[in-house]
C-alpha cells in the first residue's frame, strides 16, 4: 500500500525520485480512470514541473516537507489559480479562479504535487456524487456501487490508486461517508481548524476542508500541511500550531470511548452493526473503557441540518447570478438573464435546496424552520458537550449502510438525506470526526468506523484511530485496481 | 406540511429559478416530503433554548484598518460573460 510516509522515505533514501513517482502514479491513473472516473481535470505537467523542483531540493540535500513531491489531487470545489475549478456544475464549467484558495497556499509551500481536480456532487449537495453535472465516478471496489459523496472523486481516486492523498471538504459527512463506502481514511477537521477561503462555499457554518488518505498517519501528515488559523477566515481559530504526528501513539489505556446508542437504531445494516461490535471489543482489548452514552436529539439532527444547510446554501448561490461569472444565458432584461443563467447552470439537486431554502427563509417560515433549527442545533451541542465531559471520543459508524447501486436512491431525494444520520450531527456541533476502515461487508463491500471527539480534539481521534488501524490490519485493504506499481 | 403550487412560484421567482410546468407536480411532491419530514421539530418544546447560528465562539473579528494588495481590475474580469471599458455588462436594467 503506498502511503505518502513511506513514499516519503524513499524519496529521502534516493530509492525513487519523485519525477518516476510522479510518472508511476500518471501510468496507473491511466489505467483504472477509464473506469473509475474519479478526475474532472488533470495537471500532470505541473505536477511534473512540481516533482523536478522537489527533485532538486533532494539532490541539494535540502530537507523536504513530508508532502513533497507525493502525487495527490484537490476537490474540484477548491479554488486553484488559472485552473479550472467547476464544482462539477455546468454554472461554473468554465470558470477559472483569479486566486488560490488558503490551503493551496499552504500545499505550495509544502511542495505539494498536484495531478488534478477530482468530481463531486455538484456544489457538494449528495452523497452518492451522482449529482455530478460533468462525470459519474464509480465505487473502485465494486463499480456498480457510488463511491459516496459529495467529495466521491476523493475517496475513489484514493482508494483506486490514481492519488496518492486528496483534499475533500465536508459539510454534512461529504468526507467520511464516501471515504467509509471506498475504504479509505476521511477525516473532517474542528470547524474553524483549516481555513475555508477559497472553498467555494455551500453552507458556511458546517462546510470544512480534511484531508482523504490511505492511512491514519497521512491524515495526519495531511492535517498537518493545512491546519491553522487564517486572516482571510474570520470563522478560523486562532491558536497555535499543532504537530498532529506526536498524537500518532499506540495506546488507548485509559481512554474512555463512548458509544451512543442512537447512531445504533433501526436502520443500521447487520454487517455495518457487527463491524461496530467488533470494533469495540478492538478498544476493549487493548485497554479502553467502553462506556453506553445517550444523545437524545440526535433524531432530530437531520432535520436541523437540512433547514440549516440549505438555508445558508440558498443565500451562497444567489451570487451565480450570469453577472460577474459563471453560465449566462442571454435574454432582454436582467431579472430573466439570472433566472435563465440559474435554471440552466444548476442541476435537479442544486435548485430542489436553493428552493426549500428560499422557502424555510422566507416571511411567515423563518420562525417555524430557521430559528427552530438553529435551537435545536444549541440543543445537539449541549448534548456532545455534556457526553464529552464523561468520555474522551464516541465510536458510531460512518453511515448506515455501504454503498449502494447507482440508481438506488437519486430518484427519492427525502432517502438520500436518511443517509446522512450519523455524520450531520458533528457538523452541527462543529466537532472533528474520522472515518476508518473497519472491515467489509458480505457483498465485499467497505465499512467505515467513525470516531468523533471534543471540538480541537483531533489529537485524541488520530491517536484512538492510529492504535485500531495498528491492531485490526485485516481491515487495511486496497481495492482492486488500488495497487500502484512503481 | 405540503406546499403549494402558488407557494412554489413564488419561491422560485424569489430564487431566480424557473419551475417548467411539467415538473411543477414532481416539484411539489419532492419538496412536500422533506417539509414533511422535517416539520419533526415541532414536537420539541424550545422557547428557552438560545438560537446557536454558529459552532465557534468568535465574535467581531476585527483586523487593522491597512492597505493591502489586492485582485487586480483585470484579474476580477477575467471569468465575466461580456464586459464593456473595464465594467461588467449586464443587459438593460431600467425599461424604456
Amino acid at each position: 500500500m503506498a502511503t505518502i510516509h513511506e513514499l516519503h522515505t524513499k524519496l529521502v533514501n534516493k530509492e525513487i525520485s519523485a519525477v518516476e513517482l510522479t510518472n508511476a502514479v500518471i501510468s496507473h491513473k491511466a489505467k483504472v480512470e477509464p473506469v473509475v472516473h474519479a478526475y474532472l481535470s488533470d495537471s500532470h505537467e505541473l505536477a511534473l514541473a512540481s516533482a523536478k523542483a522537489v527533485d532538486e531540493a533532494i539532490a541539494k540535500g535540502e530537507t523536504i516537507s513530508p508532502l513533497a513531491g507525493i502525487p495527490g489531487a484537490i476537490k474540484d470545489n477548491i479554488c486553484i489559480k488559472d485552473h479550472p475549478t467547476t464544482c462539477a456544475s455546468k454554472m461554473l464549467e468554465n470558470f477559472i479562479p483569479p486566486y488560490n484558495a488558503s490551503v493551496i497556499e499552504k500545499l505550495n509551500a509544502n511542495h505539494y504535487v498536484s495531478l488534478g481536480k477530482l468530481n463531486m456532487d455538484e456544489f457538494a449537495m449528495g452523497g452518492s456524487t451522482e449529482n455530478s453535472a460533468l462525470a459519474k465516478t464509480a465505487n473502485p471496489w465494486n463499480l456498480e456501487c457510488v463511491p459516496g459523496g459529495s467529495s466521491g472523486g476523493s475517496a475513489a481516486a484514493v482508494s483506486s490508486g490514481s492519488a496518492i492523498w486528496a483534499l475533500g471538504s465536508d459539510t454534512g459527512g461529504s468526507i467520511r461517508q464516501p471515504a467509509s463506502f471506498c475504504g479509505v481514511v476521511g477525516m473532517k477537521p474542528t470547524y474553524g481548524n483549516v481555513s475555508r477561503y477559497g472553498l467555494i462555499a455551500f453552507a458556511s457554518s458546517l462546510d470544512q476542508i480534511g484531508p482523504v488518505t490511505r492511512d491514519v498517519t497521512d491524515a495526519a501528515l495531511v492535517l498537518n500541511a493545512i491546519a491553522g488559523h487564517d486572516s482571510k477566515d474570520s470563522t478560523s481559530i486562532p491558536g497555535q500550531r499543532v504537530d498532529y504526528t506526536k498524537a500518532l501513539v499506540n495506546d488507548v489505556k485509559n481512554l474512555k470511548i463512548g458509544v451512543p446508542k442512537e447512531f445504533f437504531g433501526d436502520g443500521l445494516n447487520a454487517d455495518v452493526r457487527k463491524a461496530m461490535d467488533e470494533a469495540i471489543e478492538t478498544y476493549k482489548k487493548l485497554g479502553a473503557e467502553i462506556v453506553e452514552v445517550s444523545l437524545p436529539s440526535t433524531k432530530y439532527a437531520l432535520s436541523a441540518y437540512y433547514i440549516i444547510a440549505l438555508a445558508e446554501a440558498s443565500s451562497n448561490l444567489a451570487r451565480y447570478d450570469g453577472v460577474s461569472y459563471g453560465l449566462r444565458v442571454s435574454a432582454d432584461n436582467l431579472v430573466e438573464m439570472s433566472t435563465k443563467s440559474r435554471t440552466e447552470g444548476f442541476g435537479p439537486e442544486v435548485q430542489r435546496r436553493i428552493l426549500l431554502g428560499t422557502y424555510v427563509l422566507s416571511a411567515g417560515y423563518y420562525d417555524a424552520y430557521y430559528l427552530k433549527a438553529l435551537k435545536v442545533r444549541r440543543v445537539i451541542k449541549n448534548e456532545f458537550d455534556e457526553a464529552f465531559s464523561k468520555v474522551d471520543l464516541l465510536l458510531a459508524p460512518t453511515a448506515p449502510n455501504t454503498a449502494y447501486k447507482f440508481g438506488e436512491k437519486i430518484n427519492d431525494p427525502l432517502a438520500m438525506y436518511l443517509e446522512d444520520i450519523c455524520t450531520v450531527p458533528a457538523n452541527l456541533a462543529g466537532i472533528p470526526g474520522i472515518s476508518i476502515p473497519a472491515g467489509m461487508s458480505s457483498n465485499n463491500l467497505p465499512i467505515g468506523l467513525q470516531l468523533l471527539g471534543p471540538a480541537m480534539g483531533e489529537e485524541t481521534l488520530l491517536r484512538a484511530a492510529f492504535t485500531f488501524e495498528q491492531a485490526r490490519p485485516d481491515c487495511q485493504l486496497v481495492a482492486p485496481t488500488g495497487e500502484v506499481s512503481l | 406540511m405540503k406546499i403549494s403550487q402558488e407557494e412554489i412560484k413564488k419561491i422560485a421567482l424569489l430564487s431566480r429559478l424557473e419551475v417548467k410546468e411539467d415538473r411543477m407536480a414532481s416539484v411539489e411532491k419532492e419538496l412536500s416530503d422533506i417539509l414533511t419530514y422535517v416539520a419533526e421539530l415541532n414536537e420539541l418544546e424550545l422557547d428557552d433554548v438560545e438560537v446557536m447560528a454558529h459552532a465557534v465562539p468568535l465574535h467581531n473579528v476585527f483586523r487593522e484598518d491597512e492597505t493591502k494588495p489586492s485582485l487586480d481590475h483585470d484579474l476580477a474580469l477575467s471569468n465575466a460573460p461580456e464586459e464593456e471599458d473595464g465594467y461588467f455588462k449586464v443587459p438593460r436594467v431600467v425599461q424604456e
